[in-house]
């Protein structure tokens, strides 16, 4: 088969998978008759409503919620990581490898393994429906894969800068601060990214340890669950909005974000 | 890749911060100690989060305790384990997990392979190719799950009904008909993606000298992959398959936003049987009994994954 035939099957298949993404952008852009029509509207004038309607009335706490729980748990990924990372790769400890492995391990774990305590403690600690709970929960989650790929990041540093900055008489505070942060700021950004989109799009422990107050953006979309009478351009244009943190940050380091999907395992 | 290593007695010599030079063993041991330091509290943070609550779990797990009823937690030893065991509801549960995980992994592996291999050829934008095929990944799981149930397989208004409509497909309810299926339907379009992105990142660190001089030697296409590149890729594939298990087991968002379990217990897996345990039924026992059970689960995949990582880090640090 020629270029053009492999080309068109390529498309044919890319365009099959990236279609209901397309879709679920464009019944945003609809009206609500339009986007519950049969059969569905193909061909229509697009229009903000959907999306105003959301945005005016409830989903911004939400947006708030997903942004600080986000946020808040990828800066605490970064102070506890960046020296962790440090102490993996540029200043090893002995048993770089076992510790890493233990990191790793954690990520296997699945989230039944302590998710009932974890809430019987956030029960006792009157941390349930508070933003701090899933600060404290994405930081773990995140805190493993966020070591790796500083160390990662960290290890492709050119060693003779360190050993410079080394017998220049810097300490290791200073040595981590001064030279390596800012040198791997690039992998700090991509490193960050990975963290807010797995913190951003988390479910299960959002869903049980929050209610109204400090529920993030995917609980909204629960409200849509069983909704009734004209409601899928709205539901649309809230999952559109609701993925789109994501899909910029992809914008913004697809490579970095490849990376950090497959762990750092596939250069 | 240079690999930073100092030795600890040169550090010591140097002095981190003074320029006092202590006996050769004691200063060694003052280093390690000044290593460790940084590590430490993300070591503790997340053996306090992780490890901790799981041992918890296990307590737990031989208790009899109900939040509902106002009797404080007796224990009862392995009593939750038997009757979990006997509970058809939980046998079900694993079945059920065991299917989705299989099927979703197996297609989505398969397909990516397949994918993987078109995008790698000499085609027309491959750039845009493989943005666009990242997308179902990237999409909010939740959202997309609606997605697909409200706007794409809704048998009134759906679009893939109504694509279906000329086949008389057009108002099949795929959702209730056939629930284990749609779910296995939409988590390999979420996971076709990744498991693509793994083995095209295979596919290209090829060593194209040895392709071209297969083919100098007059090896066919099919030959050159069956002998060259699949076996050079399986790592990648199994990388792949292996994380995808264990995140596919896990699998919770889909089943909540599209069927809750149902109907009936038709696509409720573990983690699902999990949240109606300790969320709706309030019982802790039981549940965290399911929760090792569940990690048991996860412990054997586990195995395999981080065999495979390990072999794939060995490679890296030996480069």
């Amino acid at each position: 088969m020629s270029k053009v035939g492999w080309s068109a099957l390529a498309w044919f298949v890319a365009i099959v998978f990236f279609f209901p993404v397309l879709w679920m952008a464009l019944e945003g852009l609809k009206t609500e008759v339009q986007a519950a029509s049969i059969p569905p509207t193909i061909l229509f004038m697009p229009t903000l409503s959907a999306i105003q309607e959301v945005l005016s009335r409830d989903f911004p706490p939400y947006l708030i919620n997903s942004a600080t729980a986000t946020l808040g748990s990828t800066l605490l990924v970064l102070v506890l990581g960046l020296p962790a990372a440090y102490a993996l790769s540029i200043r090893p400890v002995k048993r770089t490898r076992d510790v890493l492995f233990f990191f790793i391990s954690t990520r296997f774990l699945p989230f039944a393994a302590s998710l009932v305590p974890l809430y019987i403690l956030a029960r006792n600690l009157h941390l349930l429906d508070n933003i701090m709970a899933l600060v404290i929960i994405y930081t773990t989650i995140n805190l493993p894969l966020g070591i790796w790929l500083l160390r990662s990041f960290m290890l492709e540093l050119p060693h003779e800068l360190v050993e410079a900055a080394r017998v220049d008489g810097a300490n290791m505070r200073h040595e981590l601060t001064r030279i390596v942060i800012p040198l791997i700021t690039p992998g700090i950004a991509a490193t960050s990214l990975i963290c807010l989109i797995f913190s951003w799009n988390e479910f299960f422990y959002a869903v049980n340890f929050t209610s109204s107050i400090a529920a993030t953006s995917p609980i909204f979309l629960v409200g849509f669950i069983s909704g009734r009478g004209l409601f899928y351009a709205k539901l649309a244009a809230a999952a559109t909005l609701a993925s789109l943190p994501v899909l910029i940050g992809r914008w913004i380091a697809q490579k970095q974000l490849i990376r950090g999907l497959t762990m750092g395992a596939v250069k | 890749m240079a690999r930073v290593t100092v030795q600890p007695s040169t550090t010591a010599a140097l002095g981190s911060g003074g320029a006092r030079v202590r006996s050769s063993a004691a200063a060694r041991r003052w280093d390690g100690w000044l290593r460790r330091l940084p590590l430490l509290p993300a070591l503790v943070y997340v053996i306090l989060i992780t490890q901790l609550p799981f041992v918890l779990t296990i307590v737990y797990s031989l208790q009899k305790w109900n939040l509902l009823y106002p009797v404080p937690p007796r224990f009862i030893g392995l009593q939750n384990y038997l009757d979990i065991l006997n509970d058809p509801s939980i046998r079900i549960a694993i079945w059920n997990t065991i299917v989705l995980t299989i099927s979703a992994v197996t297609i989505s592996v398969a397909l990516g392979v397949g994918i993987a291999v078109l995008l790698n050829r000499e085609i027309f934008g491959k750039g845009i190719l493989r943005t666009l095929m990242i997308g179902p990944f990237l999409v909010m799981p939740t959202a997309a799950a609606l997605m697909w149930k409200d706007t794409l397989l809704n048998p009134l208004t759906g679009f893939v009904n109504y694509i279906l409509t000329p086949i008389g497909l057009g108002s099949f309810d795929f959702i209730n008909r056939f629930p284990m299926a749609s779910i296995v339907g939409i988590e390999v379009w979420r996971w076709t993606p990744f498991m693509m992105l793994i083995v095209l990142a295979g596919l290209q660190s090829q060593n194209q000298e040895v392709l071209e001089a297969a083919e100098v030697d007059g090896a066919r296409a099919v030959q050159m992959f069956r002998y060259i590149t699949l076996p050079f890729i399986r790592p990648f594939i199994e990388l792949g398959a292996l994380l995808g298990s264990l995140f596919i087991v896990q699998s919770f968002d889909t089943i909540f936003m599209t069927t809750q379990g149902g109907p009936g217990e038709a696509t409720t897996n573990l983690p699902f049987k999990l949240y109606l345990e300790a969320f709706q039924a309030f019982d802790i026992g039981r549940a965290s009994a399911i929760g090792v059970l569940a990690v048991i689960l996860t412990m054997i995949v586990a195995t395999f994954a981080l065999r495979t990582l390990f072999t794939i880090f060995q490679v890296e640090t030996r480069r």
